[in-house]
């Protein structure tokens, strides 16, 4: 099927490239061919159209690079789009700094509510915090078993009543908590279907009774198209702060949690997977979306678009050294580039086509700092016309950015003498040995 | 026929959501167009058919209505759609379950699936319809992983009046199996139903637990389980479809229960995993009570989501 996917791209994709700018026309395969990724993702019908019109719209007019062809760019867009809706607002959860912080665990039926209480509870314990557990689901047989016996392993306290009346529970635990100095109750609820009115009624009862620091919503990552209906449901009648996704450990494509996301707005707070109790992962927008997307197809793509994005980055910088328009701004991007990078002994291999000519060139990596306090201490316009630094100039350079004069002439000189170079490089294609002997201090 | 309505009732959000979305879709256009298939298209795909399935059954579709010279009439449109759907079913429809197998006693039922789809709520009802039905039935309870597995399923068999293994000292499932055939053997039962632990299907050890126990069940009655039913939550997604897939490699899947009907999910999943694995659906569960068990009937299944009253 994947390998059926990937076909189907590629072909999509076959366009011409560099097609100046992004139309209807050009990306029209490839998005035809994103929803069907995003549906049998189970991305939500409705979500999977809007989701792709707005990017659509955000996208049209984009200018297309050389190297890369529309739907490239367009899937791309998509990826980034995609992690951006699904990590926004991301948050940890909000723990009281004093009295009692309560956390409200809701969801439907086998969503795996109760031994996520119970993750949470070890969580939190493991932060030194006092947490009691509440079995407030009385529905489900030996649900108030199951929570005690997880409990145990954690050695944390389980509340239960022999009562039929949940929310009786919940405010008996409650007292017992600030009784017995508990400052953290997480409340196990029974799971419930979004159209069970009396059901429904209960867990707002229970919402408003306790007014919980966190309320969260449990959402198994294999469900369908459904989501979006139950999730919008549960949040009308219980605002609640964020969503735990479960399961993600099988092989779902966890669709459901883009669909839940665009529709209630509210971030994805934890990953529950497999049933051992340390197991609550944090969540990575990135992987989902890559998820969503599927592997093998897709993500090589954007990994490939990505590639191609610093080739870009690099093809404009080889433009303009060949045009001789390689100025401060540009140095102060690769010294950048090159600190996030680690070492200036990389920026060899940075400047396009030097590589192999400069291996020997000794570098001392201290360098860098001075440099690049230099360039800061110019102005935008003395960083793109060198030509314009003149003794004030140089004077105010150096005492902004902690150096000498001689230090910030220094700089100048070498990089003049490095613009000459380039220029020489780009008459005589990079092939000569100049810099060789070209020191960076 | 009180299958049938009560079927219809529980559904009916169902079924009103899809009717009148369609009858919007439909009402006041002199022919089919484009944009008429594409909103069936979103009724089919929103109610988890697939986006593959889903626009084979559109073309399907559109090609019949080009050849139906009246296209104003709704209930055309909606009786072709109906029939691509059964089309599906009626296809596949063979039983997995051998006659003589429904002779066999104790007659065996193996119960499996993910975690958190229903399989010990599932196998309460199904001990209790067999109660129902007059029959000795026995429950063995080889869900040895989950907390409190047993006492759920303990407590499930006190509302059915079934009898219950459960092995205070082994916490090796195919153990409890092999127990409870031995009773059933002893005490004569006419139904033994086995619980097993939720799975997910990408973890090869568990799943190999599964083969273990089919192959420990085999050996004992000198043949397979009678059923083996997987049981898939309603609100499955695509990934239902892999479910099935690669529980089918652990035992021969005779039959599918859908849970969790009676919410607003369509289960429309199932017309993928007919169409590609053949496996029939045998029951639908439409609630927490213990009669909330039904038979499947593609027909009904398939009037109760898209017919107009």
């Amino acid at each position: 099927m994947f390998e059926d996917l990937a076909l189907k791209l590629e072909s999509a994709l076959k366009k011409v490239r560099g097609q100046g700018k992004l139309t209807e026309n050009n990306i029209s395969d490839t998005l035809r061919e994103i929803r069907r990724i995003l549906l049998d993702a189970d991305v939500n019908f409705k979500v999977a159209k809007d989701f792709i019109e707005d990017v659509k719209t955000k996208a049209l007019g984009k200018e297309v690079l050389s190297s890369i062809t529309p739907g490239q760019l367009i899937t791309k867009i998509i990826y980034d789009e995609l992690v951006h809706v699904l990590g926004g607002n991301q948050s940890e959860i909000k723990i009281n700094g004093s009295g009692i912080t309560t956390i409200l665990i809701s969801g439907l039926q086998g969503s795996g509510k109760t031994t996520f209480s119970a993750k949470l509870a070890k969580k939190l314990k493991d932060n030194q915090r006092r947490s009691l557990l509440v079995a407030a689901d009385i529905q489900r047989p030996a649900a108030v078993k199951q929570l005690q016996m997880l409990g145990e392993q954690i050695n944390i306290p389980v509340f239960s009543l022999e009562e039929k009346d949940a929310l009786k529970v919940v405010k008996n635990s409650i007292e017992h908590a600030n009784e017995n100095n508990f400052n953290t109750v997480i409340i196990d609820t029974a799971g419930r279907l979004h159209v069970d009115e009396d059901m429904m009624a209960e867990i707002e009862h229970i919402k408003n009774y306790v007014l919980p620091t966190e309320t969260l919503f449990v959402v198994d990552a294999m469900t369908g198209q459904d989501a979006v209906n139950s999730a919008r449901i549960f949040n009308e009648r219980l605002n609640f702060d964020g969503i735990v996704l479960t399961k993600l450990d099988g092989d779902a494509r966890g669709g459901a949690a883009l669909s839940i996301r665009s529709i209630v707005g509210k971030p994805i707070k934890f990953i529950s997977n497999g049933e051992k109790l340390n197991q609550l992962e944090t969540f990575y927008p990135e992987r989902l979306a890559s998820r969503i997307l599927g592997k093998g197809d897709v993500i090589s793509l954007v990994e490939k678009v990505q590639e191609n994005f610093e080739e870009i980055e690099a093809d404009r910088l080889e433009e303009k050294i060949r045009k001789n328009e390689f100025d401060f701004e540009d140095f102060l991007k690769q010294i950048k580039a090159i600190k996030k990078m680690g070492s200036l002994s990389s920026l060899v291999g940075m400047l396009p086509g030097l590589g192999s000519q400069v291996k020997n060139m000794k570098v001392d990596d201290n360098a860098l700092v001075k440099t690049e306090a230099i360039i800061n201490s110019m102005t935008y316009q003395e960083r793109k016309k060198p030509k314009i630094l003149n003794g004030n100039r140089r004077m105010r350079i150096a005492r902004g950015s902690g150096t000498s004069i001689q230090e910030v002439n220094r700089l100048l000189k070498q990089f003049s003498e490095m613009q000459k170079m380039m220029s020489q490089f780009s008459k005589k294609g990079f092939g000569g040995p100049m810099l060789k002997n070209y020191k960076f201090n | 026929m009180s299958i049938f309505n009560s079927l219809r009732d529980r559904l009916s959000k169902t079924r009103n959501n899809l009717v009148n979305r369609i009858k919007e879709t439909i009402s006041g256009k002199a022919s089919i167009d484009s944009n008429t298939l594409e909103q069936i298209e979103e009724i089919l795909i929103s109610s988890d058919v697939g986006y593959y399935l889903s626009n084979k059954i559109i073309e399907n579709v559109r090609t019949k209505m080009l050849n139906t010279k009246d296209r104003t009439s709704d209930k055309i449109i909606f009786d072709v759609v109906k029939s691509e759907l059964k089309k599906i079913f009626d296809n596949n429809s063979t039983s997995r379950v051998s006659e003589s197998n429904n002779q066999a006693k104790p007659y065996i039922i193996l119960v499996i699936g993910v975690n958190g789809a229903g399989k010990t709520t599932t196998i309460g009802k199904l001990a209790y319809n067999y109660k129902e039905q007059g029959k000795k039935v026995l429950i063995a309870a080889s869900d040895t992983f989950r907390a409190a597995a047993s006492e759920q399923l303990e407590i499930w068999s006190e509302r059915a009046k079934a009898d219950i293994v459960i092995s205070e000292k082994s916490v090796d499932p195919s153990a409890v199996a092999y127990e409870a055939i031995e009773k059933a053997h002893k005490e004569k039962y006419d139904v033994l139903l086995i619980d097993t632990a939720g799975r997910l299907h990408t973890k090869s050890y568990l799943m190999d637990e599964l083969v273990k126990l089919n192959r420990i069940i085999t050996k004992k009655l000198n043949r397979a389980p009678d059923e083996t039913l997987l049981v898939l939550d309603g609100n499955s997604g695509q990934n239902a479809v892999v479910q099935s897939d690669e529980f089918s490699k652990t035992a021969l899947i005779t039959g599918l229960v859908i849970t969790k009907l009676d919410g607003t999910a369509k289960g429309g999943i199932v017309f993928q995993i007919f169409e590609k694995q053949k496996i029939p659906v045998k029951y639908i569960g439409v609630g927490e009570d213990i009669t909330d068990l039904q038979p499947f009937n593609a027909e009904e299944f398939i009037s109760a989501i898209v017919d107009i009253n």
